[in-house]
């Protein structure tokens, strides 16, 4: 705190006090003005971010208890159908999907509580595109997901799995598409909503049984009828399933467990490819990014 | 800068013609016509729910009239609703500062969203934080701040991007006198310094008496508007306020005995009077009911309220609030006493 008074001192800005009165001007709205204004939604996304280190916490609670608790847990009883793997190197890839997904929702969430807070106020009556506001959370959003993403990284030598430069990219690429479309989502709901309450229940509703069905946590061939319908239905599953593609091609295994594990997402028997998934969940974005921008012009 | 027209001629700060606000079958602000000039403070009167909020929400964009128009710094506010959103500051009665962020970084955020010339903001910002006496604290966080502090942060802030128009929207509401009061040193310092219109609604009359001029609402109409002296001066008689044991007899009493029209305000029987010291001998006098207690004051904008409305401001109030009780009490008791 010091040193910014400091430095403000030193860049020589004149008192105010007695000194002639200072005029800006607020210019026509121009791209460069739009761009400016994302740029600082988006930035202060960051800092409320960083300034919230217990929610860089809480929000990695949830995902590592799976990952460790879980994984460690049922170790003993999947041990005969992983071929060998460990349970907690098969639920690492669906992990990261819940941990960016978690963290991306609570960052949507901040419309609510902007809106409780007066703050959205603010913002609304600049004269900028409500668009810009919209865009700038949604990269926010997901800036800030893909951080937590990135812990999860991090972790990735605790699960056996290998620290490849290439696939660390591809993850990270992955999951920042994944950020960015959870958030345009978590916006879309969001701009509907006035109450936290009931932003947290209608997440509770959605994001719970999302992740379930993914199959971040189980194979998702041989499934019973009835949810092979819901998981192909179920737009995390066409995350989960790349991301984890990815990591098993990086993994020395059997191909017994390659099968049982890694036997991916099928439409009537068509492996459904990596590229176009990671195009869904892209175009899902952009879709639900179109609608809350549509939804947020049109409120008063 | 003042606002200057096409031809050269100083337009008014703010033009409204027959604006009307409807929510389904409740007509908020029913046709009002008003004109601010350039460097005025002008304040809006009238109790909670006359129409002052939904007033200035039009003016300010937030709301579509409708029917009439409105232009504020020489844009209409339908059509050039940009032109007007750079010209303007805002201060809503609720807070809309990010708690999170500090002082400073409220102030640059929102000169960022209005676009202000980069190089400027750090002078600019010094300057209205200073003018609030805020700039020791501006690397605090906003959620640290007494009610106070926020309130003239939020005046600095609406005042970041140099607006023309200031709209301050019951800004020393929840605060306590004396906080008030600086708030106003700091509003009349601005108008010195910055060449600015400001527009202001309150529902303390006190506070009316700094504004330039009023317009006083009730009712979604505006039904006085001049100087608060000039208004003062037109009811030109004193008030006088007596408690009975009998209102409604006393009431009587005065009709009969001399001709004054009385009204129950506030809970004791009030009427105005030429002279009320002169007035109070032959009151005791003649009444001919035991008076309890009386008091005679100079005309204030209470009176001016009650003398075009016809009751105080905060009876007003009460009865917006309670319209639905009062109601049914006197259904059920058959009117008052």
């Amino acid at each position: 705190m010091s040193t910014t008074v400091q430095r403000d001192e030193s860049t020589g800005t004149p008192p105010a006090t007695g000194s002639p009165l200072v005029r800006v001007t607020v210019p026509k709205r121009s791209l460069a003005s739009e761009l400016r204004a994302i740029k600082i939604v988006w930035r202060r996304e960051l800092i409320r971010f960083r300034s919230d280190r217990i929610r860089i916490v809480t929000t990695l609670v949830q995902p590592l208890l799976f990952l460790f608790v879980l994984g460690a847990g049922l170790q003993s009883v999947s041990r005969a159908g992983t071929h060998g793997v460990d349970l907690k190197t098969f639920i690492y890839p669906g992990i990261l999907c819940i941990a960016v997904m978690f963290t991306a929702m609570f960052s949507a969430a901040s419309i609510v509580w902007d809106r409780e807070f007066g703050f959205l106020r603010e913002m609304m009556v600049a004269p900028i595109r409500r668009s810009s506001i919209v865009i700038g959370k949604c990269l926010g959003g997901a800036t800030v997901a893909s951080f937590q993403g990135v812990i999860v990284i991090c972790l990735a030598g605790l699960v056996h799995v290998p620290y490849d430069p290439l696939m660390i990219l591809g993850i990270f690429g992955l999951q920042l598409l994944l950020a960015f479309s959870i958030t345009a989502f978590g916006v879309m709901i969001a701009v509907r909503i006035k109450q936290m309450q009931s932003f947290m229940g209608v997440m509770q509703m959605i994001v719970m049984p999302m992740f379930f069905i993914s199959g971040a946590l189980f194979p998702v061939a041989g499934l019973p009828v009835w949810l092979t319908v819901l998981n192909r239905l179920d737009p995390l599953t066409y995350a989960v399933d790349p991301m984890r593609r990815l990591v098993f091609s990086h993994l020395t295994i059997s191909p017994a467990a390659r099968h049982a594990l890694d036997s991916g997402v099928t439409w009537w028997g068509w492996r459904v490819p990596s590229l176009l998934e990671a195009g869904m969940i892209l175009v899902l974005g952009l879709v639900m990014l179109g609608v809350a921008i549509w939804e947020f012009s049109v409120t008063e | 800068m003042s606002t200057t027209g096409a031809n050269g001629s100083i337009v008014p700060a703010i033009v409204v013609r027959g604006l009307v606000k409807s929510f389904g079958e409740v007509q908020a602000v029913r046709g009002v016509d008003f004109e601010v000039a350039t460097g005025e403070v002008f304040g809006f009167l009238g109790p909670n729910g006359a129409g002052k909020t939904t007033t200035i929400n039009m003016l300010c964009t937030l709301a579509k009239p409708s029917a009439g128009s409105a232009t504020v710094a020489g844009h209409d506010v339908v059509r050039e609703r940009d032109d007007v959103r750079r010209n303007i500051g805002l201060v809503f009665q609720d807070p809309t500062l990010d708690g999170y962020l500090t002082a400073a970084q409220n102030l640059k955020l929102h000169a960022e969203l209005y676009g202000v010339q980069s190089n400027l903001v750090a002078q600019r910002m010094r300057q209205v934080m200073e003018m609030v006496g805020l700039w020791e604290r501006k690397d605090s966080a906003v959620a640290t701040f007494s009610g106070g502090m926020r309130r003239r942060l939020e005046i600095a802030r609406g005042l970041m991007h140099s607006p023309r128009v200031l709209f301050l929207d019951e800004p020393t509401i929840g605060l306590d006198p004396q906080t008030r009061r600086s708030i106003w040193t700091y509003i009349r310092e601005l108008k010195q310094r910055e060449e600015i219109t400001i527009f202001m609604t309150t529902h303390y009359m006190d506070e009316a008496e700094w504004c330039d001029r009023i317009a006083i609402m009730d009712h979604g109409q505006i039904v006085a508007l001049d100087a608060p002296e000039t208004l003062k001066a037109q009811v030109g008689r004193d008030r006088v306020t007596i408690h009975t044991d009998d209102d409604s007899a006393a009431i009587a009493a005065l009709a009969q005995k001399f001709g004054i029209e009385a009204v129950i305000a506030e809970g004791a029987v009030t009427f105005g009077v030429a002279s009320g010291e002169e007035f109070v001998p032959r009151l005791f006098a003649d009444l001919g009911l035991p008076i309890r207690a009386v008091s005679v004051s100079r005309p204030t904008l209470d009176d001016v309220f009650m003398s075009y409305t016809g009751s105080t401001i905060r009876d007003a109030e009460e009865d917006q609030s309670k319209h639905k009780n009062r109601v049914m009490m006197q259904m059920m008791t058959g009117g008052r006493r």
